[in-house]
């Protein structure tokens, strides 16, 4: 019996119809926590991008209201010491949140990306000094390294998105190191030594959009980290100064008022609370859709 | 004959719900009677493994699905059988051994408390029973020095011998019934036979009727008393062995049968088999090593150094153009390691590596980057190999654009050219490396090699991950290509009966060094030096009617492991 034709066996057009890209949102929004944290984070944004249309109120105008004034129809979380809505004030802090977020992730990311990809390729020595400077700064707590920074750059909320940013390199380096580490050593990768690929090539072409996947992972559940540690910050005084509507900010500032009016305390920590939820579930819905164990059947 | 001990009727399991229901097994009907061994054979996605996993309730739970039928054993129906019932089987009166025998031990436990365990809580034995049974069981397996494995940890094993360990734990308990999922595949050719021997052996002295789950038409021929053919799910054909391989009834069993290669077949012939009409003849020499030496650094502690691990050690050879050389050994005989170590994809630690004549170690990095050019690679595993990111038309214009061969629309057309070559279609460019099977992608992996018309192409293990029918489409795609092309090819495999079909030489490596080189007639048709003898020896034949003999005893101490000598006219020999 002669062998079988070349091509007979597996008829080209064997194969299924191309998955189109939609794929990933509704894959995202088919996991429930996936489509929960996109809801929540949708409604963060909208806040943010609408919030002169929403809040009914001027966040930073004293005397809108009655003092201290507890939930009403006028004002819905009621007002603070100073009379202003604090309702608006929340609106307009999803804008500060989302800076925040942006700007600390966007941060850390870039480096620690930069950072792993080039410590992971280059391995040798530089890799083990690259990687053992970030284990040094590992050692240090995060609000640590961020209080060394403000110490530095200055008291204020932008300071304090950079200082964030700057603590957690070491994390977002990590992780792609190891990441890198693996992708590297996979066969792909040596096929595109064996093809002539240039150095640069081999780190942006083939390494960087097989490591991007779990930064995208990461980075989402990083807001939610970089959310809560300036809270923290300018809860501590080092972060939003007055009158920025900051959620942390807003927090610290009711803390004297506590039992007379609980909702100047109440609803800031909602939102810091189910913010951070929020991207939680978003990520750990990204981290379902991107698994490569359920792309790659 | 008696009654049937196991009988498997309207077997049918499915994955998923409504629209993404996937039948993997639809209506399986067989029976095994006991004492006897009943081989289930097929391709991948036959569905032959999810048929014997559902019968010990070891489905993914949730996923997967058992739809309908019934499995009868002593009265019972194992498919309905509660948890608690099954799991008294389990183990018991049906025993499994697995593919993977690293993953089926449990890593952290010592070797005698797992052979313990099953006794104490089945059998009820006490601890110094259960210690003298299990002894008695690992001394039965032909482990040398019991005790002392008693008190090893699985890492600490060789694959053989974990193997032997599992087989020991699942015969300790006399069980009715061994379903074995391809327990021989993970491992080396000498290795294996020496398992299927113990298998056959333990089953004579215990009577077992084994169920074996296998895609090796060698290991069934040796094996089974009857088979099962599957294909897709569904059972092809059933029947005693010997008409099963001499009048295969359905065209699937005789198409797969056909697609096995054979050790032997090919013995009175020079080189592959011509498949074009003018076939290129062995030219110039395109590739020359020699010297090649590489030690893998052990991990010493803080002050001292480790010994490292020899890969390599004076291995050297030539491939002409139009010619493969085949490097054939078992794992860790450095086969692999001297196929990276050509393309420079590894620093070797000594030796001289000369492509077309141009010294390849003497060049700096970007002259390297060029010189790559000339020389491509084909790996083991085709999806590992891609770029799961790229398109598929990106990964075969990738080593063309990088070398400046082709841009744009002429890139593209290259491309589509590239796929019709290898027996796909043009417009497959668009596609990603998972919409494709294990053999389109290696013929995408072989399109991005051809690209920039290397002169010699690095295949290692190219089929060994491909179903048999799909290994025989791609060994017809590279012999078409070398013989119209003239390609050089350093084919790496562990498959002698693949090495007999496509090399012309043939250079078989034990232990980081080259033991035999040598004209593949001569080196397969009249070895000389034991080790090629014992791997001949040990590959099992798709023949029910020639079986082969006992296995050889190797004494590796005594193993000529020297330089290489003539023995005859260009077949080398280690002294």
């Amino acid at each position: 019996m002669s062998a079988p034709d070349a091509t007979q066996l597996e008829p080209a057009a064997a194969l299924a119809p191309p998955a189109r890209k939609l794929g990933a949102l509704r894959a995202l929004l088919r996991s429930p926590s996936g489509a929960v944290g996109l809801a929540i984070v949708a409604v963060l944004v909208i806040a943010a991008v609408f919030a002169p249309l929403i809040a009914p109120h001027d966040p930073f105008r004293m005397a809108a209201g009655p003092r201290l004034a507890p939930p009403s129809a006028d004002h819905l979380m009621g007002t603070d010491q100073l009379g202003r809505d604090v309702f608006s004030r929340i609106v307009y802090g999803a804008r500060l949140t989302l800076q925040i977020g942006v700007i600390a992730v966007g941060i850390s990311l870039t480096a620690g990306l930069l950072l792993g990809l080039v410590a992971g390729y280059a391995g040798g020595w530089p890799e083990r000094i690259l990687m053992r400077l970030v284990d040094v700064l590992f050692s240090f707590t995060e609000i640590v390294i961020a209080l060394a920074c403000l110490a530095i750059l200055g008291v204020g909320l932008v300071n304090a998105m950079i200082a964030i940013g700057i603590a957690s390199i070491p994390f977002y380096a990590r992780i792609t190191h190891s990441v890198v580490l693996v992708e590297k050593n996979k066969p792909y990768f040596e096929a595109a030594i064996a093809a002539g690929a240039s150095r640069l090539r081999l780190i942006f072409v083939h390494l960087l959009p097989n490591v991007i996947p779990t930064l995208i992972v990461v980075g989402t559940l990083g807001v939610s980290t970089a959310v809560l540690a300036a809270a923290g910050l300018s809860f501590l005084g080092l972060g939003a100064q007055p009158p920025q509507p900051e959620w942390g900010f807003m927090l610290s500032s009711s803390r004297d008022l506590i039992a007379r009016a609980p909702w100047m305390m109440i609803f800031p920590g909602l939102a810091i609370a189910i913010t951070v939820l929020g991207f939680n579930l978003l990520g750990d819905g990204v981290r379902e859709v991107l698994d490569p164990r359920q792309r790659a059947r | 004959m008696s009654a049937a001990l196991l009988r498997v009727e309207g077997l049918t399991v499915a994955f998923g719900h409504g629209r993404g229901r996937n039948v993997a097994v639809e209506g399986l009907s067989y029976h095994l009677d006991a004492g006897e061994t009943l081989a289930i054979v097929g391709e991948s996605g036959s569905g032959k493994s999810v048929s014997s996993m559902a019968l010990l309730g070891l489905l993914p739970p949730r996923t997967a699905h058992i739809e309908g039928g019934r499995a009868l054993y002593r009265g019972d129906d194992l498919l309905s059988l509660p948890e608690a019932g099954l799991r008294a089987l389990r183990g018991n009166r049906i025993a499994m051994i697995f593919q993977e025998p690293m993953t089926s031990l449990t890593p952290v436990i010592r070797i005698g408390q797992q052979l313990t365990e099953a006794l104490e809580e089945h059998r009820g034995l006490s601890g110094a029973e259960a210690r003298d049974k299990a002894l008695e069981m690992l001394r039965l397996v032909d482990l040398s020095d019991p005790p002392r494995r008693m008190r090893q940890f699985p890492h600490e094993l060789s694959g053989g011998m974990r193997q032997r360990v599992m087989i020991a734990m699942a015969m300790a308990l006399e069980p009715d019934i061994l379903i074995a999922d391809e327990p021989t595949t993970a491992l080396d050719v000498t290795v294996q036979a020496q398992i299927l021997d113990l298998m056959r052996d333990v089953q004579a002295r215990f009577g077992t009727a084994i169920l074996l789950i296998t895609h090796d038409m060698g290991v069934v021929a040796e094996m089974a008393d009857r088979v099962v053919v599957m294909n897709k799910g569904r059972k092809v054909e059933e029947g005693p062995v010997g008409a099963i391989f001499a009048r295969p009834q359905a065209e699937y069993t005789a198409r797969l049968l056909a697609a096995v290669p054979r050790l032997g077949a090919r013995r009175e012939e020079d080189g592959p088999r011509p498949v074009t009409a003018d076939p290129a003849r062995p030219g110039e020499v395109v590739l020359h090593a020699e010297g090649l030496g590489k030690t893998f650094a052990g991990r010493g502690g803080l002050f001292r150094k480790a010994a490292g691990t020899v890969a390599m050690d004076d291995v050297g050879f030539t491939v002409r153009a139009g010619e493969t050389l085949a490097l054939v050994g078992e794992s860790g005989s450095g086969k692999s390691t001297s196929g990276r170590a050509v393309l420079r994809l590894l620093e070797v630690d000594e030796g001289r590596i000369e492509l077309e004549g141009e010294d390849l170690r003497a060049l700096p990095h970007g002259s390297l980057r060029k010189a790559r050019r000339a020389m491509q690679m084909v790996f083991q595993d085709p999806f590992a190999a891609l770029n799961p990111r790229m398109s598929v038309g990106r990964l075969i214009g990738e080593p063309m654009y990088i070398h400046g061969i082709a841009q744009g629309a002429e890139l593209q057309d290259r491309v589509a050219e590239l796929l019709r070559r290898v027996g796909l279609e043009a417009d497959h460019m668009q596609r990603y490396p998972h919409e494709f099977s294990g053999g389109q992608r290696q013929r995408i992996c072989i399109a991005r090699a051809l690209g920039v018309e290397p002169k010699l192409i690095v295949a290692d293990e190219p089929t060994s991950a491909l179903d048999v029918s799909v290994q025989a489409q791609v060994l017809e795609l590279m012999l078409e290509l070398q013989q119209s092309m003239g390609l050089a090819y350093l084919f790496i495999s562990h498959d002698m009966a693949v090495v007999e079909e496509m090399a012309h030489r043939v250079a078989v490596m034990r232990a980081g060094r080259i033991v035999e080189m040598g004209p593949r007639r001569d080196v397969l048709g009249d070895p000389r030096h034991p080790y090629t003898s014992a791997l001949l020896a040990a590959v099992p034949r798709p023949d029910p009617t020639a079986l082969r003999g006992k296995l050889p005893k190797l004494d590796l101490d005594t193993l000529p492991m020297g330089a290489l000598r003539q023995a005859a006219p260009n077949h080398w020999v280690a002294a």
